[in-house]
């Protein structure tokens, strides 16, 4: 047990013992739901709904039902998809970034992170499937053996790379996020008095001992599983940025993507983030454990990757001007001026004025700013994908195929249908299972918990 | 001579006492058999003679298999099978376009590493669905820490009395087996 600084604010608040987090984290489980989580679930639950019967008339009468034209041939579904899976790359970052830089805090939000992870990437994977237009050939793109001859994927493209680089990221991360569960479904199988729920947790919990020998394995599983997702996660967003940046699009044949992507993504990740744990922390009553503290050092990733997203936008800008291409420089003109223009100025402001308010130490520790200004983010994120891929198709070479574009109520219905499916799952996660991973929280308790820092400061003095 | 042997278990309340117990036990020659506890407990495998884990080299292993099998489906795919003529530019040798392949085999190696190492630590930790409860004391993943001995009659007494010394909560006698002779082996610590 090393001692931390005494000036290091503690990460779990309040008398705590190893079995107060116990009973903490069990609490939702054993206890009957609150009241506001009945209603977000039924909530959630009708917008999933929505989302299933929009989801149905698309498959019957095909993608003709989207606002999509012959011009913009990417719109909602590619924005969506894009918007999802950036949201995911928060999950893998703080449980395997902030596990390599060994960052105390995250042992409180790791654990609904990752599930957000794999909800949002779930929510994502609904949007590619379904935009090839006939999904029950998606088979074909994998490289298996087929009936039409030798016909294999092309491995030149980069749509097929993302294919691979979103199935991997998907499996690991789920693979990650059960293998840390396991031990936490066994201190829930070993408290539980409910047969159905015995038999339930016991079954989930794979049988777990916690043995010298078990934990010394999961440990080295967890770092180098950490070690492996976290050039993952950037491969991830990068090869997403590759299915613009490989093209000849003016806009999005930049070299920049790559990096501006994971930014963006991280940055979003950490909004969504935000807004569930506010959520969590309210009906769960998990205070003592996703502090002001907490929160804070989430606004101040929001700040970095944030400004990392509003350098990447103004050297966009500078670029095309500089660039001498007036193809590029019209992209640009056309994004701050033409048609689209509200909309990438809801990009600008959501994205690069309001995580700058942070700056302020009043409002990255309000918990109303902060909850105000994570969905503020994720409008924003929302609509940079809206601008780099409808503005741009909007406008491309040939002025003959200029077209504008208005989703459709089927667009509408599908989009809102994954927020409810995301909802919903990561609502039920937050009943079952257990939200923070309490094993790894016992850890830090000696260095990190309120009572126990000032017993330790007490006996040096 | 058969030999009655103990299983005693050592419950306590911090992780703290119960790394000075095993010392205190090791230091007299006494074998640990287990040690659970709530969370990961650091030094203490080392403590009780848990050699250290080999997975990582499973996960490279199985990594390197993934670099090799994404670099075989591709070539096979792109170059020898059929090869990719885009504008006039064929595949001919796989070197040509190995920048368009360096996506996919990083992702394959991710992918067998991951998933290889995983399986195996479940299957090595035997953690499989529907497995029974491995820790003896259901406490033990709550707060309680559990030392487990496995002991001959005199060495028994000896540890009971450092567990108890050392702060022990509870040392909960687990009933006694008979060890034929034959199966005897010298202690090994």
């Amino acid at each position: 047990m090393h001692a931390e600084s005494e000036i290091r604010i503690p990460l779990i608040i309040g008398d705590k013992s190893y079995r107060q987090i116990t009973d903490d984290i069990i609490a939702p489980i054993e206890g009957k739901a609150a009241r506001g989580w009945y209603t977000l679930t039924t909530i959630s639950a009708l917008c999933f709904l929505w989302g299933i019967c929009s989801l149905a008339y698309t498959i019957g009468v095909g993608i003709g039902s989207w606002g999509s034209n012959n011009g913009v041939d990417w719109a909602w579904d590619i924005t969506n998809f894009v918007w999802w899976i950036g949201i995911g790359h928060a999950g893998t970052l703080i449980s395997a970034v902030l596990l390599l830089f060994r960052q105390k805090w995250r042992m409180a939000i790791n654990r609904s992170a990752e599930a957000m992870t794999i909800f949002a990437v779930m929510c994502a994977a609904i949007f590619v499937l379904l935009h090839t237009g006939r999904p029950w050939l998606d088979y074909m793109l994998f490289p298996l053996p087929n009936q039409f001859g030798s016909l294999w994927p092309n491995f030149n493209s980069p749509l097929l790379w993302d294919v691979f680089a979103v199935s991997t990221y998907f499996t690991v991360s789920l693979v990650f996020w059960y293998i840390g569960l396991i031990p936490d479904f066994g201190m829930i199988r070993d408290r539980v008095i409910k047969p159905w729920q015995k038999k339930m947790y016991g079954f989930l919990s794979f049988g777990w001992g916690g043995s010298a020998r078990h934990w010394s394995r999961f440990e080295e599983v967890s770092l180098v599983l950490a070690g492996l997702s976290t050039p993952l996660v950037f491969s991830v967003h990068s090869i997403v940025s590759f299915d613009f940046a490989t093209s000849i699009v003016p806009g999005w044949h930049t070299t920049i993507f790559p990096p501006y992507f994971v930014a963006g993504a991280v940055f979003s990740g950490f909004a969504m983030v935000l807004t569930l744990m506010l959520v969590v922390r309210k009906i769960y009553k998990l205070e003592h454990y996703l502090t002001v503290k907490h929160i804070e050092y989430m606004n101040i990733v929001i700040i970095v990757t944030g400004s990392i997203v509003g350098v990447a936008y103004l050297t966009e800008l500078f670029v095309a001007w500089y660039s001498g291409v007036e193809w590029e420089q019209y992209a640009f003109l056309n994004r701050a001026t033409g048609p689209l223009a509200w909309s990438y100025w809801i990009m600008m402001g959501c994205n690069v004025v309001s995580p700058q308010l942070f700056w302020f130490k009043k409002i990255r520790t309000s918990i109303v700013a902060t909850f105000i200004l994570s969905i503020v983010v994720n409008i924003g994120m929302w609509f940079e994908r809206f601008v780099i891929i409808v503005t741009t198709l909007c406008r491309t070479y040939v002025p003959s195929s200029w077209n504008t574009y208005t989703p459709s109520f089927i667009d509408v219905g599908i989009f809102v249908g994954t927020i409810g499916m995301f909802g919903t799952f990561f609502l039920l996660f937050s009943r079952y299972f257990p939200v923070i991973a309490q094993a790894e929280l016992k850890t830090i308790l000696k260095a990190s918990g309120e009572s126990q820092k000032k017993a330790a400061a007490n006996n040096h003095h | 001579m058969a030999t009655t042997k103990q299983i005693i278990h050592g419950v306590f309340g911090d992780e703290v006492p119960m790394i000075e117990a095993c010392k205190k036990l090791r230091a007299s020659g006494i074998r640990i058999k287990e040690v659970y506890t709530p969370m990961p407990v650091h030094g203490i495998d080392a403590l009780i003679g848990v050699p250290r884990t080999r997975l990582a080299i499973c996960a490279f292993l199985y990594g390197i298999t993934g670099t090799g099998l994404a670099t075989l489906m591709m070539w096979y795919m792109m170059v020898s099978d059929w090869p990719n003529d885009i504008g006039g530019k064929p595949t001919w040798a796989y070197y040509f376009a190995i920048p368009a392949f360096i996506p996919i085999t990083f992702e394959a190696t991710v992918f067998c590493a991951a998933h290889g190492m995983a399986l195996t630590y479940l299957l090595r930790c035997m953690l499989v669905p529907g497995a029974k409860a491995k820790n003896p004391d259901p406490r033990t993943t709550d707060d309680k820490f559990l030392i487990l001995l496995d002991l001959k009659e005199e060495q028994a007494q000896k540890a009971e009395a450092i567990l108890k010394e050392n702060g022990a909560e509870e040392v909960n006698h687990k009933g006694s087996y008979v060890v034929e002779p034959k199966y005897i082996l010298e202690d090994a610590h």
